[in-house]
């Protein structure tokens, strides 16, 4: 577009009408790609939009105008553990407590899985690196339900697990595997790793080997360029990867369902026992606390690591 | 001190660039002892995320009638059950359509929003970005249970079209952010090129542009198809008993069947992704091909 402009070269009269000229055909231009978008946003706002948003108002308007909804969640009943601390809480508090224990530890463990990882996979060749990925691509492509049914398969009475143990002569009979908070984390963890080691091999990748040989000429052993060069400049990996697996470990429905037992209860499974119930305006209740939760999360976390970083390690 | 004797051979010898490498592989080898063990970590990582998924592939071929690993004897009796039973092939079949479907429409609406949100400079775009992406990253229970109320009061519970209607918000922002990927690196003066040669804008967008971003649809198409052949939390509440996909097919049986049908199913499902994954990759590598190869012909 500018490129043409200077061109002409316009007679001083004619200078603020070609201003105008040009001002009126690139609202054209910009009207045209609002028509472009229009399809997409206005599909958007009646199949996603105005259902979410009339849910969500469903909180304060089901069965009846108030705050009645939320009562079940501020009325403090009996003390709960959270985090090894008791506080004073009630039953769908300790749901959103488990919540975020569960987040929180599937969130540092999958860091300290996926950092060694992505490490490797930065440090060697890039073709054997891309061959490589394909170990962690396989299981990002495939399935949560059926990622889930792997580990009920592997956890299970008469599970994988349980009989190469028992086989070895550790144990004489089946332990609980299946069901237990453990479960949980096992098949959380396996499910969001490659969610933490994408961003991480994304910015790892991008790091500047000369600085890592440059501390090294100037005296620094192997760990200290790692402590005080390498992992300061993967902190964006680290941020990117961290808020987006937590974000999705709050949302997680399938894998505490299949693989927890009564005790592990994560708030998507309580808020679709509540639908089911037909408590529809509690659930509506429960769904915009956890909304709120993950939007403040995102936004905060966001604002401090740059939004673009974000989007550029998810999905390869 | 090997290394530097060898080193000072190589320079007195003439300094032919292969004695001038040894050294820095020399030093390399060095502190292999530690990263032996990084290696060793990596690889005992990596085992974990690939194990459990090829352990359901040979549990599919077992002759047991429990779930059994390792499987006593080889049977493809349970690909047989699947194939045979009409529930289950009735479940794959909508699933197909529900996903082509999806598909189709999400990458014809992501990939106009796609040009509009990368190419335009007007008022509200950032909203309307966030807005466009919002599905990928709002936990699917609270988008499924707004579908699901909004779908009981109009009466759509049931219907496969519903399904692609929802799928659709979901397969959206991957359509639009694979789409903004080969956008964002795309040299428009190629497009002020063809209009300069006498082409129309229609005549530009056909020849010019989408050829240069086609393997960026084409994998927001993929991610689109994946999204909706893999979707569950969305189908548990609105697919009724009229439209049961295989995901629900399998949920609802996974804790009753023990027999490995559900693996055969599952070992499909394996075999899809490693197909897509393929695909994937393979558009990538075009689209690569064709950002580095253009400037160089242009210029």
């Amino acid at each position: 577009m500018s490129a043409t402009t200077h061109a002409f070269a316009p007679r001083p009269g004619e200078r603020a009408a070609q201003a105008a000229r040009f001002a009126r055909l690139r609202r054209g231009v910009q009207l045209r790609y609002v028509l472009l978008a229009l399809p997409a946003v206005a599909f958007l706002a009646v199949f996603y939009g105005y259902p979410v948003a009339a849910m969500l108002l469903r909180a304060f308007n089901d069965p009846a105008w108030g705050t009645e909804n939320f009562r079940p969640l501020t009325t403090l009943t009996r003390d709960i553990d959270v985090f090894g601390f008791s506080v004073p809480g009630n039953a769908y508090l300790r749901v959103f407590g488990i919540t975020l224990q569960i987040a929180i530890v599937t969130t540092l463990a999958t860091l300290l899985l996926a950092y060694p990882v992505a490490y490797v996979l930065a440090a060697i060749r890039p073709s054997r690196a891309n061959l490589l990925m394909i170990l962690v691509l396989i299981p990002f492509w495939t399935s949560i339900l059926v990622r889930s049914y792997a580990w009920m398969v592997l956890l299970g009475r008469e599970g994988t697990i349980n009989r190469v143990l028992m086989g070895l002569g550790i144990l004489d009979e089946p332990a609980k595997l299946l069901n237990t908070r453990l479960a949980v984390y096992v098949g959380m963890i396996h499910i969001l790793l490659p969610f933490m080691i994408l961003p991480l091999y994304a910015v790892m990748r991008g790091i500047d080997r000369n600085l890592l040989r440059a501390a090294e000429n100037l005296g620094g052993r192997p760990w200290d360029v790692f402590r005080r060069v390498f992992l300061p400049l993967s902190l964006p990996g680290i941020g990117a990867g961290c808020l987006l697996v937590f974000i999705l470990a709050l949302g997680f429905y399938i894998t505490p369902a299949l693989l927890g037992g009564q005790r592990d209860v994560m708030i998507s499974v309580l808020i679709a026992q509540q639908v089911t119930l037909i408590k529809w305006g509690f659930a509506s209740a429960l769904a915009l606390v956890l909304l709120l939760v993950a939007l403040v999360i995102y936004v905060v976390f966001s604002r401090i690591l740059g939004v673009e970083r974000l989007y550029g390690g998810t999905r390869a | 001190m090997s290394a530097t004797g060898e080193a000072r051979q190589g320079v007195g010898v003439g300094a032919s660039p292969r004695a001038r490498v040894r050294p820095a592989r020399a030093a390399r080898r060095r502190v292999s002892l530690g990263q032996g063990l990084l290696y060793a970590v990596t690889g005992l990582i990596l085992f974990y995320l690939v194990f459990p998924i090829f352990v359901v592939i040979p549990v599919s071929f077992s002759s047991a009638k429990y779930l059994q690993f390792p499987p006593p004897g080889f049977s493809l009796q349970w690909y047989e059950k699947y194939l045979t039973r009409s529930d289950w092939t009735g479940a794959t079949w909508l699933s197909v359509q529900v996903a082509a479907g999806t598909a189709l429409l999400a990458t014809l609406l992501g990939t106009l929003a796609a040009l509009a949100l990368v190419r335009g400079r007007f008022w509200g775009r950032d909203l309307i970005n966030a807005f466009v992406v919002s599905p990928m990253i709002i936990p699917s229970i609270i988008v499924a249970i707004g579908i699901y109320f909004f779908y009981a009061r109009i009466q759509l519970i049931g219907s496969p079209f519903a399904l692609v209607l929802a799928h659709t918000a979901l397969a959206v922002p991957f359509v639009v952010v694979n789409v903004s990927a080969t956008l964002v690196g795309f040299d428009e003066r190629l497009e002020y090129a063809a209009m300069n040669l006498g082409a129309n804008r229609r005549q530009t967008f056909l020849k010019v542009t989408l050829p240069l971003i086609r393997p960026g649809v084409l994998t927001g198409a993929l991610f689109a198809f994946v999204t909706s052949f893999d979707e569950l939390i969305v189908a548990l509440f609105i697919s009724g008993t009229g439209a049961v996909t295989l995901p629900r097919k399998m949920w609802d049986g996974i804790r009753q069947e023990i027999d490995p049908t559900i693996a055969a199913v599952s070992t499909i499902f394996i075999v899809l992704s490693v197909l897509v994954l393929v695909s994937a990759e393979l558009l990538r590598q075009r689209s690569e091909r064709l950002r580095t190869a253009i400037p160089t012909q242009v210029e």
